[in-house]
């Protein structure tokens, strides 16, 4: 096209030699990576979520299965600098609890009792743990020397939600990682094969991924999900879960890695590589490899926030993990019913963890694809 | 433009420039030329020369980046009346009133220039019914007896075929109906043959100058192809790096070219017989300045054999005018007047 | 053409088939047969079950045989006597139990279509014709975070909401004040407002998704030729606007409504469980809790055969719509 053409000589800026002419592949997808500033948000916040992974212990002032029986539902206490007199304070603080007795329902209720002021204290002793089951240690991130702190409130037994939320942080994001891990290599080897092999083969692993995505994938995790046996321990179950979820979702890798094995296997690059002598495993590693690899790094990126949907979907109702395994969904399993949620909203706070994470995956997929198109600006 | 010429399109001092965050970067600058009714003006030049985006210009396409900064293009009516294309602003009624009505516009991709759901049919008919608000059937009748003019066989069954079962040329035939079906007094070819088989590039020549003299439209053709110009217009101008460096009409620049361009162009042209008699094509040794960065003085000097340092180097060319013969270079005077 | 359909409709059947083999191995995958629950049901109760008995219902039932036989009698059965077998939860035929509240969950996918098709195609043309500016910006982040959030907790988030700011239950179709009156305006705007609710809910995720598909797609074109050359034929933006690009995009979008029905049907069940709708959803997830299979498997069945269809009509719809289909 004459126009565009044109235009595009126009746009090129020809200088000496730019540093871009001279980068590898993978350091210009970095620079692109990197003026992607929604990109740059969603790796911040998964490596915010990776250190409540590695370090849950100390980051939560308790320990998940402390209950409080002082404060049972208890609401969200908000850290405070001022007091409402405008005293203020360089530590900050959150105000006392008083409970007392609806003397209608006999139930306890708590409310915010404005003459305490409980100082949050940063690095202080609580509960011990052992980090990575080995170290043991009791210094926490804060808490507090009187009273307690509860950031997300508690639930009807007296548990700290904050805590709980930061523990299911681990088995949330490892079903994904898992999940996603286990799709990969069943989609690449499933895929490559197929677009490998090609004919007849090929023809039928595209049917029978057409199969699996023409059906609702849904009610078939449930399905399957339901016909776990009741009494397996949490190991197993989690390791079911994972594997179920794992079966249905290979399926986009599988096609991704199929059609750009297909596509890039005729291009002119690959037959102007043969024409200068390159093996055939140098042209997978050099060629094919790198020009379709970006393109399973994104497909991974956008697969992972699904699986970690479908396991919250599938515990939250009941069938995915259950207690005493924690994730966002099993937590989420407690505001099932509208009257608990009713009583309690705060008892949603993990699902915002579960939003967050799936945002945060797809900046970050989306940052990849731009940033591994080659002919992106 | 002075002459008493009977014109359909004066171009005055046109400038176009490309806006980007920072700053204004002028891409074609003062250019000027015009049209008379069933005249043929090639508008030649390199890739990046900026002849499509004149071209463009005129009917106010441009794509946002771009914009007109100077300059008038003045449209003159049968009955007189004249319009500044450039006062009509690219966008309203105004402009699209005169798009496709008074002036039909042909691309170089007949491959892509075609909606590819829609009828052929339906998309020449289209515009007589936005133009002239005529019901469908008579809009269906004109674009059938238009097709059967351009050259196509049964043109009536053509009318509800897609363009993906038309050859190229076939397309291009069609995209000069759908350009002529309201009588447009301007048609703009925007290297239509380019993208075609050199066959079928002399068919589409052949059935345009056959279309002038019939409807007696002026066609401003634009083209890098100095064959083509040879065979098809009647007067030439010579663009280089958003300038126009020669014009005139087409006999006396292929005759006698002045500018070191225009002769470096037409040396670099294979001609039938070059072999006997020893002649060498010289392509032109460099490329065409990038537009941040454009040269000094006369755009040209850095790959000109004659250019004089450092005189082409500070100030533009003067421009110098025998009969309608046009040139900017400094050997000008002494060129022209021999 | 006609071997297109003929071809077309033979592999929709045999995905029903294979769909069917799945929803079979789903209804014999519950922990123990129907005579061992039997069994244990009649044992919690008082009664004294031999080994003996439980062989005997076994037999009687045909659960002794090979399981393509089982399968074959399961699968003639609901073909040629629409028999879908007995829900022992419920103590009434599977099929009674499902059709009775099937009407609801199709009223429910169909208006989630709509609406996700109503509200992305204008969304997405305006997005990409007005690129990068501030609506544009506004709908990409809704639709990041209404693609990034669960169906249940938007559920849940929009019960709360409802309950503690209208005073007014968004649960069930109808207010306790309809629930039993007999049908008049009042009641349908009552039940509108119910449905509302679960189709905002069920759309959510796919409309940001369309929203996304038909902004590129409409970008896509914008930059083609062809709009170029018919807008140098005069035709002014907005018809150019909806008789070439959007055309062209609506092609995409259409090719996708299979895959976007078999999305809505995928998390109906959960919507519906949440907001407790008298619909297939609490239906078919206590069906699963209490491991009553034979629904199971039929609502898994149904859910799937729902789901082809739409995509063989979808693939109907796509064939008209574009004509550079080439029918073989």
């Amino acid at each position: 096209m004459s126009l565009i053409d044109t235009y595009r000589a126009y746009r090129a800026r020809p200088k000496a030699i730019r540093r871009t002419d001279l980068a590898s592949q993978w350091q210009l997808m970095w620079w692109r990576f990197r003026k992607h500033r929604m990109a740059m948000l969603g790796m911040i916040l998964l490596g915010l979520f990776g250190v409540c992974v590695l370090f849950p212990e100390p980051i939560s002032p308790y320990a998940p299965f402390e209950r409080n029986s002082k404060y049972v539902a208890g609401a969200p206490m908000m850290p405070h600098f001022f007091e409402a007199d405008g005293t203020f304070h360089p530590r900050p603080f959150v105000y006392g609890v008083k409970s007392e007795r609806d003397p209608v329902t006999l139930k306890l209720r708590h409310t915010r009792d404005e003459t305490k002021i409980w100082e949050i204290a940063f690095f202080v002793k609580g509960d011990p743990y052992h980090l990575f089951g080995l170290i043991p240690l009791d210094i926490h991130l804060f808490g507090t020397r009187e009273g307690f702190i509860h950031l997300f409130g508690t639930d009807f037994t007296g548990l700290d939600i904050f805590s709980r939320t930061i523990h299911a942080c681990r088995v949330s994001l490892s079903v994904g990682l898992v999940g996603v891990l286990v799709s990969f290599v069943l989609g690449a080897a499933i895929g490559g094969a197929a677009g490998y092999f090609g004919g007849q083969f090929d023809n039928i692993v595209m049917r029978i991924i057409e199969f699996i995505r023409s059906i609702p994938t849904l009610p078939l995790w449930l399905a399957l999900a339901a016909a776990l046996p009741r009494d397996w321990g949490p190991l197993p179950t989690y390791l079911a879960v994972t594997a179920i979820l794992a079966l249905l979702g290979w399926t986009w890798l599988a096609r991704t890695v199929r059609s750009k094995l297909l596509a890039t296997r005729h291009e002119d690059f690959v037959l102007a590589a043969k024409l200068s002598g390159c093996s055939d495993s140098r042209i997978i590693r050099r060629h094919l490899l790198p020009s379709f690899m970006s393109y399973l790094i994104v497909d991974t990126s956008i697969a992972f926030p699904e699986i970690l949907l479908a396991e919250t979907s599938l515990s939250f109702l009941g069938l995915g993990l259950r207690e005493p395994v924690e994730s966002w969904g099993v937590l989420l399993y407690a505001a099932q019913s509208i009257r608990s949620v009713d009583q309690a909203p705060w008892l949603m706070i993990p699902g915002l963890f579960v939003i967050v994470a799936v945002l945060a995956f797809n900046f970050l997929g989306d940052g990849l694809r731009d940033a591994a198109d080659p002919y992106s600006k | 433009m002075a002459e008493a010429r009977d014109n359909v399109l004066d171009v005055e001092t046109l400038s176009i420039a490309l806006r980007q965050d920072d700053a204004t970067v002028p891409i074609v600058e003062d250019i000027s030329f015009s049209l008379a009714r069933g005249e043929v003006l090639a508008l030649v030049g390199e890739s990046g020369s900026g002849k499509s985006l004149t071209a463009l210009s005129l009917m106010q396409l441009l794509s946002k980046e771009l914009a007109i900064t100077k300059g008038r293009i003045l449209l003159h009516a049968a009955d007189g009346g004249v319009t500044d294309i450039v006062g009509l602003g690219a966008n309203g009624r105004a402009i699209e009133a005169i798009r496709g009505r008074r002036m039909g516009m042909i691309f170089q991709e007949p491959m892509s220039s075609f909606s590819p759901i829609h009828t052929i049919g339906a998309q020449i008919a289209e515009v007589a019914m936005i133009h002239e608000k005529v019901t469908r059937e008579e809009a269906r009748r004109r674009a059938a007896e238009l097709l059967a003019k351009v050259g196509i066989p049964d043109p009536v069954r053509a009318l509800d075929r897609y363009p993906q079962e038309f050859s190229g040329g076939m397309r291009q035939r069609a995209m000069i109906a759908r350009a002529l079906i309201c009588g447009p007094g301007l048609l703009i070819a925007d290297e239509p043959t380019t993208a075609l088989d050199v066959t079928i590039q002399s068919q589409i020549l052949d059935l345009m100058r056959k279309l002038k003299n019939e409807l007696g439209m002026a066609i401003l053709f634009i083209t890098h192809d100095l064959g083509i110009v040879a065979q098809m217009a009647d007067r030439v101008a010579i663009m280089y790096s958003g300038r126009i460096v020669e014009s005139g009409p087409v006999r006396d620049i292929f005759r006698r070219p002045v500018h070191p361009y225009t002769r470096a162009l037409l040396e670099a042209v294979p001609r039938l017989g070059d072999i006997d008699r020893h002649r060498k094509i010289r392509p032109i040794a460099g490329s065409i300045p990038n537009i941040f960065d454009v040269p000094q003085g006369c755009r040209f000097h850095p790959r000109c054999p004659a250019a004089q340092l450092p005189r082409c180097a500070e100030a533009p060319p003067p421009r110098y005018d025998a009969g309608r013969h046009h040139v900017s270079c400094i050997h000008g005077a002494e060129e022209l007047g021999r | 053409m006609i071997t297109f359909f003929a071809r077309r409709f033979a592999y929709m059947v045999i995905t029903l088939l294979l769909v069917s083999v799945v929803s079979f191995a789903i209804v014999q995958s519950a922990p123990g047969d129907y005579a061992e629950i039997y069994a244990a049901r009649k044992a919690n109760a008082g009664a004294i079950i031999s080994q003996a008995e439980i062989e005997n219902v076994r037999r009687q039932l045909g659960l002794d045989k090979p399981w393509h036989i089982q399968y074959g009698r399961w699968i003639g059965n609901i073909v040629l006597h629409n028999d879908w077998g007995m829900s022992w939860e419920w103590k009434r035929p599977v099929g009674e139990v499902i059709w009775e509240r099937m009407p609801l969950t199709l009223a429910i996918a169909f208006s989630t279509l709509i609406f996700m098709y109503v509200v992305s195609i204008p969304v997405g043309i305006y997005s990409a014709v007005h690129r990068y500016s501030i609506g544009d910006h506004t709908v990409s982040l809704l639709g990041y975070i209404g693609l990034a959030t669960p169906n249940f907790l938007l559920a849940l988030v929009l019960m709360y909401l409802s309950q503690r700011y209208f005073g007014q239950s968004v649960g069930g179709l109808f207010s306790p004040a309809y629930e039993n009156a007999p049908w008049s305006w009042g009641k349908f705007k009552d039940l509108l407002a119910h449905l509302a609710v679960p189709v905002i809910v069920l759309g959510t995720g796919g409309t940001a998704f369309l929203i996304r598909a038909m902004r590129a797609a409409v970008l896509d074109e914008l930059n083609k030729m062809y709009v170029l050359s018919a807008k140098a034929s005069g035709l002014s933006p907005l018809k150019l606007l909806i008789r070439y690009p959007v055309r062209m995009a609506l092609n995409p979008i259409a090719a996708t409504l299979g895959w976007r029905l078999t999305y809505v049907i995928s998390g109906a069940p959960i919507v519906g469980f949440v907001l407790a709708l008298p619909d297939t959803g609490p239906l078919f997830l206590h069906s699963l809790l209490n491991q009553d299979m034979l629904l199971a498997g039929a609502m898994i069945f149904i859910y799937c055969a729902l789901t082809i269809i739409g995509t063989l009509l979808s693939d109907l719809l796509l064939v008209a719509l574009d004509p550079r289909i080439k029918l073989e």
